[in-house]
């Protein structure tokens, strides 16, 4: 089967900064699929060159099965990109910006699909107005709206919540949640962890140009981040403990990390031994921002 | 094919849209170019035997418009969207470089022409012009904004910020234009300047517009048609090299 996304052994170079160092990985066409990864760690590069507006130093990469470089015009109508920075074109309205769009993807006649997508993004009553006058969050939408006019079935959001509202995000994800259920494939990259923990189905973390996780959410969630107890104890915390204290909270409770759940046993083994009784325990669920930092500094 | 369609209808609306800064501000200008040199020298000079200087001076300034706008087209809308980043949308589309680079160029090139068109219409308020040969006339007016145009994207794509497109059009485009035969005939100059503005192809793109109209030039119009076809092929040549290369717009 063809990938949504195939990058293989793609590297790219800006004089002596390595950028990307051998970047492999695929995506599945219907995947929701998150990049994460710091700053500087070559997603909106590995973006860029799937975009064709950046030319990878060696390697290939594929949108649907076309080459960014020989097959540019399968690649290029098969992806739409939601670009990082909120730029737009002060000449035009929304309307027109989106008609241009559509034309330069060789589209003639998509009123009913941009009127589609402009309801959809809470956009109708801006439609004839000019570019220069919408607020930060309404360019946004219609940067989003522009990557979608060609109705691409790879669709790449480059931090797309970026100084956004909460009523425009949430009204956001459920649009690109309904393109996805449609059968597009979606791409993101965001900084804001728990929408990568709750959209994507699976992650790849960057770090300095290098692929430093790829798995499902639900394994990294499971494999990286090991387990976090919360206890309030009716004595002191017997000193075998002490080097799993990860936080020591005002009300006197302790956060302990441990490698894993089977930890608890031993942890609750040495609290009898010293006569200590617990008064509260709580269980911690992994999150996504956890496993990040862990992958990170490991790597 | 649509995609060249749209994108030049953009560039179109994209001038359009300020006609009043992009056709008639210049058209203006060459007004009060033509009331000015027209007042000092009518009547005092005779450049072409039979052609009082007003008449002369009109399709000069006709042809400064059209090519200092054609430049001014392609060259400002590029910079423009490279510098507020808005050129990703049309970086992001299957649009060919060619595609690009005809879109861009027919837009300077109607720019040119609608400009052009504005100054002959308003000076016929003032003189009758004789057009002895119509086709000449479209043909070197079509065909050097066309070559300024080509060269408008070379300076859009080359230059990064205001200033440095600025020095392109202070200190190439304007010596070239009013060095190039506008305001006088080369034939009033000394043998050496003479052959110096023989080396200017902007002097060809007027001379030949000029012989157009008065039948008569100071250098043969097919010479003259022959330096600006070559200088469109090299421009041209230059941009689809640029462009394919992504040179400064694709990193």
């Amino acid at each position: 089967m063809t990938h949504a996304i195939e990058i293989i052994d793609v590297t790219k170079r800006y004089g002596d900064l390595q950028a990307l160092a051998g970047v492999s990985l695929s995506v599945e066409p219907g995947e929701f699929f998150g990049l994460l990864g710091p700053n500087g760690a070559g997603k909106t590069t590995l973006i860029s060159i799937l975009a064709g507006l950046s030319r990878a130093s060696s390697g290939i990469a594929r949108i649907m099965g076309h080459d960014v470089t020989d097959g540019y015009r399968g690649a290029r109508g098969a992806l739409g990109v939601v670009p990082q920075e909120l730029v737009f074109d002060p000449f035009f309205t929304v309307r027109e910006t989106l008609t241009f769009q559509s034309g330069y993807f060789g589209l003639r006649d998509n009123d009913a699909w941009i009127d589609e997508v402009l309801e959809n993004l809470d956009l109708t009553a801006k439609a004839d107005t000019n570019m220069r006058a919408l607020s930060g969050g309404m360019k946004r939408r219609v940067l989003v709206a522009q990557a979608l006019v060609h109705k691409p079935p790879v669709i790449v959001l480059d931090e797309p919540t970026a100084g956004v509202d909460v009523e425009l995000r949430q009204a956001l994800w459920r649009f690109i949640r309904r393109l996805n259920r449609d059968g597009h494939t979606i791409v993101l990259t965001t900084h804001y962890l728990e929408e990568a923990e709750a959209l994507c189905g699976r992650i790849a973390m960057l770090k300095q140009g290098r692929v430093v996780a790829l798995d499902r959410t639900e394994n990294l969630l499971r494999l990286h981040s090991g387990c976090q107890v919360v206890l309030r104890l009716d004595g002191v915390l017997p000193g075998v403990l002490e080097a799993k204290v990860a936080e020591r909270r005002e009300d006197g409770s302790f956060k302990l990390s441990l490698p894993d759940h089977a930890s608890i046993e031993g942890v609750l083994a040495a609290l009898r031994e010293s006569r200590v009784a617990v008064l509260e325990m709580e269980i911690l669920q992994p999150d996504l921002e956890e496993v990040f930092v862990q992958i990170m500094q490991r790597s | 094919m649509t995609g060249f369609q749209t994108l030049f209808y953009k560039e179109w609306l994209r001038f359009w849209k300020v006609s009043v800064q992009t056709v008639l501000a210049p058209v203006l200008t060459a007004l009060l170019y033509l009331l000015v040199f027209g007042h000092a020298l009518s009547g005092r000079v005779e450049v072409f035997p039979g052609v009082d200087y007003t008449s002369f001076l009109i399709p000069g300034l006709a042809m400064m418009s059209v090519l200092q706008n054609s430049f001014a087209n392609g060259s400002s809308s590029l910079m423009q969207s490279k510098m507020t980043g808005n050129i990703v949308f049309v970086l992001l589309p299957p649009l060919s470089h060619r595609e690009f680079f005809a879109a861009y160029l027919l837009a300077a090139v109607a720019r040119g022409v609608v400009v052009g068109s504005g100054v002959l219409l308003a000076t016929l308020w003032f003189v009758d012009l004789p057009v002895a040969n119509p086709l000449w006339v479209l043909l070197f007016g079509i065909a050097s904004s066309a070559v300024m145009g080509a060269l408008g994207i070379v300076a859009g794509i080359q230059s990064d910020k205001i200033d440095q497109l600025a020095a392109f059009t202070n200190f190439i485009i304007l010596p070239l234009t009013f060095l190039s035969g506008v305001f006088y005939s080369i034939r009033s100059l000394s043998p050496f300047w003479q052959a110096v503005s023989h080396f200017n192809p902007v002097f060809y793109m007027i001379d030949g517009f000029r012989y157009g109209f008065f039948g008569v030039a100071d250098t043969s119009p097919w010479l003259s048609l022959t330096i600006v076809g070559g200088s469109f092929a090299a421009l041209s040549w230059l941009n689809l090299t640029l462009l394919r290369s992504g040179y400064k717009l694709r990193t």
